[in-house]
């Protein structure tokens, strides 16, 4: 019998090791983060992380200070990972905002020299992804020529206009968040909340996703389903359904 | 008496771009706020990066927020019929594919030629870029919407951007809070000035030569 659901958060995230690269689904503070995952990670303890995200977050504000932004009950993203000094490098698009009473945790960790951080335009980042999951070698994308992106990079004019050459991000770790999922790992999104996670997962050698609802098998129509079970591994289920993060 | 457009005017000439049919996605700040002023009989969907097409407008009430909908600049955003979600490789692959119409982004500084600077003021900090170098070369039509000077009354229309770039040769119109100015193969042309404001008093204020359209007028805001 094929069931790829597994017992809780943390039994998802137990073979994490030491120098993993991560792929985050999630973008911003919206929704789509897979909240207990990385709280079940933070817990877990894994070191040296290479995290890939659009944006990693903002972590937790510190005891007694006011949020700066809206966030659903028990919200976890990325940043909370940077914060534990668990992460030593991230790939991103969006680092977060770098302003007083607003300031992501990537960047004190990089003024400090804690944190390497690479800069990749966010629709890149996406096609270099998707580029892992699909089996392409590499690409030649016109965004970022004549920019500080194309520095080290091949160049090449195509239909007159400059080109370069980019490569797939591999992970061996993706994180996803997903709304509905049966036990073969098929999955539905919920509005903007699909951003990343579809794109990532499938992309790593292990995908996990964290789950909403799990449904009997067969009750998600074929006709709607966003991310097909193959690109599946492991499910975990969040125990409050719906409410929170 | 020369005042300055403020952000909710400059969104509101921008707002004056919108064409009936259009695919339009908006950037951060006065971009987003462009939203709120989209005339009366006309049609528009906008494009959101994070995965939508045809979203409403920011919800009114607490309850209408719904964590599921939220637009690029990670505001609330309500439903409207039409609308469709997809994920970021699609969405990326409708802006470098070319379907986006108009795409208007805040900038920091643009150049003669339509160089745009929006994302970092110094090399090698990290800086949100997101995707702003994707729109940029992506879309139809760009327009930059951006104060015509800095806090210290320095130039942001540039000869060349000293900033990092996001895009070469990208811009096509350049909206500020004193002028409206086109860039056209033969440089900059200046087409519209704000209310009390002359052709000299903006030229004064940017750094390269500005050729002044035959049909040059005042705002209509």
């Amino acid at each position: 019998m094929i069931n790829k659901v597994v017992a809780g958060f943390d039994e998802a995230v137990a073979d994490i090791f030491n120098g993993a690269v991560i792929f985050m689904g999630g973008f911003g503070p919206a929704n789509g983060t897979p909240s207990n995952l990385l709280r079940a990670l933070a817990k877990q303890g894994a070191k040296n992380l290479t995290l890939i995200a659009n944006t990693p977050g903002y972590g937790r504000s510190a005891p007694g200070a006011k949020a700066f932004r809206k966030t659903l009950p028990n919200y976890d993203d990325g940043g909370l990972l940077i914060q534990t000094g668990q992460v030593k490098k991230v790939i991103c698009a969006f680092p977060g905002m770098n302003r007083p009473g607003m300031t992501a945790p990537l960047h004190e960790k990089w003024q400090t020299g804690e944190l390497e951080v690479e800069m990749v335009p966010q629709g890149t980042l996406a096609e270099r992804i998707r580029a892992a999951k699909a089996g392409i070698g590499a690409f030649f994308i016109p965004t970022g020529a004549g920019t500080v992106m194309e520095q080290g990079k091949e160049k090449r004019v195509i239909d007159g206009r400059e080109h370069i050459l980019e490569y797939p991000l591999k992970a061996d770790f993706a994180l996803v968040r997903a709304y509905r999922a049966d036990r073969y790992g098929n999955l539905v999104y919920q509005g903007t909340s699909r951003n990343f996670n579809p794109v990532m997962a499938g992309a790593a050698k292990v995908t996990i996703v964290e789950v909403d609802e799990l449904v009997e098998l067969g009750s998600l129509s074929p006709e709607v389903i966003v991310t097909p079970g193959i690109y599946v591994d492991r499910i975990a289920v969040r125990e409050n359904g719906k409410k929170g993060a | 008496m020369k005042e300055r457009l403020d952000e909710q005017a400059m969104a509101l000439r921008v707002a004056r771009e919108f064409k009936d049919g259009m695919i339009i996605n908006l950037g951060f700040g006065i971009p987003t706020l462009a939203a709120n002023f989209i005339p009366e009989d006309i049609e528009v969907i906008f494009h959101a990066e994070n995965g939508c097409l045809g979203y409403g407008p920011m919800p009114r009430t607490v309850e209408e927020e719904d964590f599921h909908l939220v637009n690029a600049t990670g505001t609330f955003a309500t439903p409207r019929p039409g609308m469709c979600f997809f994920d970021h490789a699609e969405s990326f692959s409708m802006i470098r594919g070319r379907h986006i119409d108009l795409c208007v982004l805040g900038g920091l500084q643009v150049s003669e030629k339509g160089d745009l600077a929006n994302w970092a003021t110094g090399v090698g900090r990290p800086g949100n870029i997101g995707g702003a170098m994707d729109l940029a070369f992506g879309a139809h039509h760009l327009i930059a919407v951006m104060t015509h000077t800095t806090k210290n009354n320095e130039p942001k229309v540039l000869k060349e951007c000293t900033y990092p770039l996001t895009a070469p040769r990208c811009v096509n119109l350049i909206v500020t809070d004193i002028s409206v100015i086109e860039v056209t193969p033969d440089g900059l042309l200046l087409k519209e000035t704000a209310p009390g404001w002359t052709a000299a008093d903006v030229q004064a204020l940017t750094e390269p030569g500005l050729k002044i359209s035959k049909d040059l007028k005042q705002m209509e805001l």
